[in-house]
C-alpha cells in the first residue's frame, strides 16, 4: 500500500506493507542514520522523531506515522553535528553505532525539557545503550551539551 | 613542530559516525543483495538422517536452498588467528551433525525477507537426536561423543585434541620445582572459582554482503576485526584460492572479540558463489547471541603456597574451559589463563599449569576482549587476596612484596615468546604496576577505607584491590604492514591493514606516523581496510594494534622521511645530508633561498620528467611480551536486606606505556572496566537443560546500562616508556577489563565477610551467601 510520509520536512508517497515498521521503511528509503540493534526495543539504536517526540521506529508501524511529522538525523543535520562535537571532543564516537540514536534522543529531550539537570538527562536517555564507553565519557560530554561544567558537585 | 603523539586528538571518523553518516556495512549493501538465512537446529545433538528442500525452492523469489550436501567438505575453523591457525579445523559451512541449539542447517535466499520466511519454514528435516553434553564439567569421556566424524579433522599446531573423549585441546607447562615450593611453604591453600559466559552485546550484530566483482572474484564487505583472516578461510571453506577473494572492512559497530571469529561470512558467500548474484545477511540479536561467540566458561583450581612474611612461593593452575560445540580459540585462550597471569608475581619457586578445554553441546565459545587473560586473573587475583586474608595482611602490601618490578624477569614471559624452558627469562623492560598501586590506593582513599565499615543499618561499605596484566601482541605471531603514499600537493595516504573496530586505530596510527615523518596529521590521509589494496595486518586481536601495527607505522614513516629527503636532494640538486626539514620546506643548509615546499615536491614526484612515486612499506613482527600493567580498585556497598551491589568508586591505574592518544586510552579504559563491571555482578548467558538458551535478547541478557552506571571512574596512566614499543607505546585494549571482578569480589567480602566463587556476584547470590554465613555462624555459636 502506498501512504504519504512527511520526512524531515518534506512529503513522500512510499509503498509499505501494513505490517512494516518504520525503521525497515526508512532504511529502505536511505534514511541510513537510523540503524537496528535489536527486536525488542531495548538498544535505542533507531530513535527517531515523530511530532518531536523520541520513539523507538522499531517498534513504531509505518502505517501509524501518516500525517505526523517524521524527523531523522539527516533532516537535523545541523543540531547533530553540534551535539555530536561534544561527543567527540570526549572520544566516546568510538564504534558509533550507538551514536545517531542517542544524538536524536538527546534532540528530543532538549525539546521536551527545559533545562534537564545532568541526573534527569540520564534518566531521560538511560534506554540508549553503549557497549563500548561504559556511559562515563558520554555523562561528560552530555554534561557539556546541557552546559554544565565538568567539576560541577552538583551532578 | 607540534608532535602528533600524546595529543588527545579526535578520531578522524568521529563526526562522520555521530552525525549518522551510512557507513557501516549494510549501510552500503546494494539495494538488490538477494536476502540470506539460516534454518537452524532446534536439538543440541543431532545428525540430519534427510532434508527435503523441493516446497522450499519452489517459493516464489526464493533463489537457492543449500543443505550440507551442496557444499565443499572442507574443513576449517571459524577462529581469527594467524596461519598455521592453532585450532583444529572442525567445522564445515554446512555439516551433518548439529551440535548446538541454533547451528545452521541450511541456508536460504532469497529477493526479501518475507520470501525467505517463508521458505525456511517448509524445509523438513529428519533428525536423528542424541543425548547432547551440557554440563562441561561432565564432558570428558561422556557416552556423547560431538564430534564422531573426525577423520577429515585437521589440527596443524600441536593442542593436542582428543575427538573421541571430548577434548579439544590440552596444554601444560612447569617452570621451577612448585612441588618442593608446596612442601617448604608455611601455608598452602586452594580454591576453585569458576567464571560465566558472557556476551559480546557489540551494538552493531554481525553481517556480510558479498558480489562477484567484473572479473568474476569473490569480494566479501563484512563487519569483521580481521578482514585477512576472513580472505583466507572462507576461501578455503568454498574451496578457492586466496586471489579469488577480496574482503573490505566499512567501519564496524563495535566487536570486543566476537568478530575475530567468523560467522556470517561464509553463508552468502555460498549464495553468491552459487547464484552469481550479490548476496548479504544480517543477524538479529537472537542470532548474533547464540550462533557466534562467548566468553569461555571456565573452572579454575588455583592451589598457592606462601611463606608466613607474605612471599608467594608456588602457583598452581587448573583450568578446564567449555569450548561448547567448535573449537575455535581453544588453547590461545586456555593458554594465556596462566601465562598472561603469572608473570605478575614472578618471584615464587614454581609455576605448573595444567588445562582441558572441552567440547559441549552448547552455542560456541570463542575471542572476548581479555581472552583467558580475564579468566586466569579472577582466578588467580582472588587467590592473592585470599592469601592476605589468611595471612592477616593488607592485600596491597602483599602485592607489594611479590609483584613484579621494572627490570625484574619472569619466567612467564617466555612461555608467550620463545618458550618456556628457553633461557635466559625476558626482562620486563617498562613496568608501572608499583607506581600504579601506590596511586591507585590514592585515588580510592585506600588508607582511610581498607577493609570496610558499616555506613546504614543494612548497608556495608568495602574496598577491593587487583591487578592486571596482558599482552601486547602476540610475539613472533602476530604481524602487521603499513604504507606511506606520498601525493601531489604534499599529502600523505595511510594504508592501513588494521581493523579499527571503534577503538581509534586510524586515528592513533596516523599519530605515529605524522611524527615519524615528521610532517603535521593533517597532511595525512587514512584507508583501511582493503585485502586488495591495503597492507597485511593480522587484524584487531590480542591488544596488538597500538604496539604491532604502530611499530609497522612508525618504520614506515621513517622510510617515507628517508625518500622524501632522497627526492628533495634530487629534485633540487643538492646534498640530502645538508638539506633541513621542518615538516612543510626542505631547505638547503648552504643556500637557504634553494628549496622546496612539501606541496612543490608532491607536485615534482606526481607529474612530469620528475616523477617518482613515493610509496613505502613498514613491517613490524613483535619479539617480546611488552605487557601492559594495572591496578584496579574498587568501592562497594552491599546491601545485606536486596543483595545489590552499588558501586560508587572505581579506579584504574593503567600502565600502557606512552599513551599515543590520552583522551581515547582513557575512553577504552573507562569502558573496558564498566564491561568488567557487567561481568562481575550482572551479565551471564544462562541455558536450561537442554542446551536452550533462555536470555538471548537484550532484553533478557542485561548489559550495563546508563541509569546503573552511576559509578565515579578515575582512570589515570603511569609514567613510563616501553622502548620497543612506538614512541613508548603499550597496549590498552584487554588489560582494562580483567581486574575488575576480583577487585569487586574481594571488596564484597571486605563490606559484609562472604566469598564469593561464582560470577557474575549478583543480587541473589549474594543473599545466598549471606544466609549460609549466618547459619554457620548460628551452628558455631
Amino acid at each position: 500500500m502506498e501512504i504519504k510520509l512527511n520526512i524531515n520536512g518534506i512529503d513522500k508517497l512510499i509503498d509499505v506493507k501494513p505490517h512494516e515498521f518504520l525503521v525497515e521503511v526508512l532504511r529502505e528509503n536511505g534514511y541510513l542514520g537510523v540503524k537496528k540493534g535489536c527486536e525488542t526495543g531495548n538498544c535505542g539504536l533507531c530513535t527517531i522523531l515523530i511530532d518531536d517526540q523520541p520513539i523507538l521506529s522499531c517498534s513504531y508501524l509505518a502505517v501509524r506515522a501518516v500525517g505526523k511529522k517524521i524527523e531523522t538525523i539527516e533532516g537535523l543535520q545541523e543540531e547533530a553535528t553540534e551535539i555530536g562535537a561534544h561527543l567527540v571532543d570526549e572520544g566516546v564516537d568510538q564504534c558509533g553505532y550507538c551514536s545517531p540514536g542517542l544524538v536524536m534522543n538527546i534532540i528530543g529531550m532538549r525539546r521536551e525539557l527545559e533545562n534537564p539537570t545532568p541526573e534527569e538527562a540520564r534518566h531521560y536517555l538511560t534506554n540508549n545503550l553503549c557497549r563500548c564507553t561504559g556511559y562515563v565519557g558520554q555523562y561528560r560530554a552530555i554534561k557539556r551539551i546541557l552546559g554544565v561544567a565538568e567539576n560541577d558537585e552538583s551532578c | 613542530m607540534m608532535k602528533a603523539v600524546k595529543k588527545s586528538l579526535q578520531k578522524i571518523d568521529g563526526m562522520g559516525l555521530v552525525t549518522g553518516k551510512p557507513v557501516y556495512t549494510d549501510d552500503l549493501a546494494p539495494k538488490d543483495c538477494l536476502i540470506v538465512k539460516c534454518l537452524r537446529s532446534p536439538h543440541a545433538f543431532a545428525k540430519i538422517k534427510d532434508i527435503k528442500i523441493d516446497r522450499a525452492l519452489k517459493v516464489p523469489g526464493i533463489e537457492c536452498v543449500l543443505t550440507w550436501k551442496d557444499l565443499p567438505r572442507i574443513p576449517y575453523t571459524r577462529a581469527g588467528a594467524s596461519f598455521p591457525e592453532p585450532s583444529s579445523y572442525d567445522t564445515y559451512i554446512l555439516d551433518e551433525y548439529v551440535r548446538f541449539i541454533g547451528d545452521e542447517v541450511a541456508i536460504i535466499a532469497g529477493t526479501d525477507e518475507e520470501t525467505v520466511d517463508k521458505a525456511i519454514k517448509m524445509i523438513k528435516v529428519d533428525y536423528e537426536v542424541y543425548e547432547p553434553v551440557i554440563d562441561f564439567e561432565n564432558a570428558i569421556d561422556h557416552p556423547s561423543v560431538i564430534h564422531p566424524d573426525y577423520e577429515n579433522y585437521e589440527t596443524l599446531i600441536p593442542i593436542h585434541p582428543d575427538f573421541e573423549r571430548n577434548i579439544t585441546c590440552e596444554f601444560e607447562y612447569d617452570l621451577g620445582d612448585v612441588d618442593k615450593a608446596f612442601e617448604e611453604s608455611d601455608i598452602v591453600f586452594e580454591q576453585r572459582t569458576y567464571n560465566q559466559a558472557q556476551e559480546h552485546a557489540m551494538m552493531e550484530t554481525y553481517r556480510t554482503y558479498t558480489y562477484k566483482d567484473m572479473h568474476g572474484r569473490l569480494v566479501i564487505v563484512s563487519s569483521t576485526q580481521v578482514p585477512y583472516h576472513v580472505r583466507r578461510t572462507v576461501a578455503r571453506s568454498l574451496g578457492l584460492t586466496a586471489d579469488q577473494v577480496r574482503v573490505i572492512k566499512p567501519r564496524i559497530g563495535g566487536g570486543f572479540g566476537g568478530k575475530q571469529s567468523l560467522a556470517t561470512e561464509f553463508f552468502p558467500a555460498a549464495v553468491t558463489m552459487k547464484t552469481g548474484k550479490p548476496a548479504k545477511i544480517i543477524y538479529t540479536r537472537d542470532e548474533t547471541t547464540l550462533c557466534s561467540t562467548t566468553r569461555h566458561r571456565m573452572r579454575i583450581d588455583v592451589k598457592m603456597g606462601a611463606n608466613k612474611d607474605g612471599m608467594i612461593t608456588g602457583i598452581d593452575m587448573e583450568v578446564l574451559s567449555d569450548q561448547g560445540a567448535y573449537g575455535e580459540h581453544s588453547k590461545t585462550t586456555m593458554g594465556p589463563a596462566g601465562y598472561k597471569t603469572i608473570p605478575l608475581y614472578n618471584k615464587a619457586d614454581g609455576y605448573r599449569f595444567h588445562g582441558y578445554t572441552v567440547y559441549t553441546n552448547l552455542p560456541v565459545a570463542g575471542a572476548f576482549r581479555g581472552f583467558g587473560v580475564t579468566q586466569g586473573i579472577f582466578a588467580l587475583e582472588s587467590a592473592v587476596n585470599r592469601l592476605a586474608h589468611e595471612l592477616g595482611m593488607d592485600p596491597t602490601v602483599i602485592r607489594e612484596k611479590n609483584m613484579l618490578r621494572e627490570g625484574e624477569t619472569s619466567m612467564g614471559f617466555n612461555l608467550s615468546t620463545v618458550g618456556g624452558d628457553q633461557e635466559p627469562a625476558q626482562v620486563a623492560e617498562s613496568c608501572g604496576l608499583h607506581e600504579a598501586l601506590q596511586r591507585g590506593k590514592e585515588l580510592i582513599g585506600w588508607d582511610e577505607k581498607y577493609p570496610g565499615k558499616q555506613i546504614a543499618p543494612n548497608k556495608y561499605m568495602g574496598v577491593g584491590v587487583a591487578l592486571s596484566m596482558q599482552g601486547s601482541g602476540i610475539p613472533r605471531v602476530d604481524s602487521a604492514s603499513v604504507t606511506v603514499k606520498f601525493q601531489e600537493q604534499g599529502f600523505f595516504t595511510l594504508l592501513l591493514g588494521a581493523a579499527d573496530i571503534g577503538t581509534g586505530s586510524d586515528t592513533i596510527l596516523r599519530q605515529i606516523a605524522a611524527d615519524a615523518i615528521g610532517v603535521s596529521e593533517d597532511r595525512i590521509r587514512v584507508y583501511s581496510a582493503d585485502t586488495d589494496v591495503t597492507p597485511f595486518d593480522v587484524g584487531a586481536y590480542a591488544s596488538s594494534t597500538t604496539y604491532v601495527s604502530g611499530n609497522a607505522a612508525k618504520e614506515a614513516g621513517k622510510l617515507a622521511r628517508e625518500a622524501l629527503f632522497r627526492e628533495a636532494a634530487r629534485v633540487l640538486k643538492v646534498d640530502e645530508d645538508k638539506l633541513d626539514f621542518d615538516g612543510d620546506v626542505f631547505v638547503y643548509q648552504d643556500d637557504s633561498e634553494v628549496k622546496i615546499t612539501l606541496e612543490d615536491l608532491g607536485n615534482k614526484l606526481t607529474y612530469g620528467s620528475t616523477q617518482h612515486q613515493i610509496e613505502v612499506t613498514g613491517s613490524y613482527v613483535p619479539q617480546k611480551a611488552a605487557s601492559p600493567y594495572m591496578a584496579c580498585f574498587v568501592e562497594v556497598i552491599v546491601d545485606t536486606e536486596t543483595g545489590e551491589v552499588e558501586v560508587p568508586n572505581l579506579v584504574g591505574v593503567v600502565d600502557c606505556g606512552t599513551p599515543i592518544n590520552p583522551k581515547l586510552a582513557r575512553v577504552q579504559t573507562e569502558g573496558g572496566m564498566i564491561q568488567g563491571l557487567g561481568l562481575a555482578i550482572m551479565e551471564k548467558v544462562e541455558y536450561d537443560s537442554r542446551g536452550r538458551f533462555i536470555n538471548s535478547s537484550l532484553m533478557e541478557y542485561k548489559i550495563p546500562a546508563r541509569d546503573d552506571m552511576r559509578t565515579n571512574v578515575q582512570v589515570e596512566f603511569t609514567d613510563t616508556y616501553e622502548p620497543t614499543g612506538p614512541y613508548g607505546a603499550k597496549s590498552i585494549g584487554e588489560v582494562v577489563l580483567n581486574p575488575v571482578p576480583p577487585a569487586v569480589q574481594e571488596a564484597i567480602y571486605n563490606a559484609c565477610g562472604i566469598w564469593l566463587l561464582e560470577l557474575p556476584m549478583t543480587p541473589e547470590c549474594i543473599i545466598k551467601a549471606l544466609k549460609e554465613k549466618e547459619e554457620k555462624e548460628k551452628k558455631e555459636a
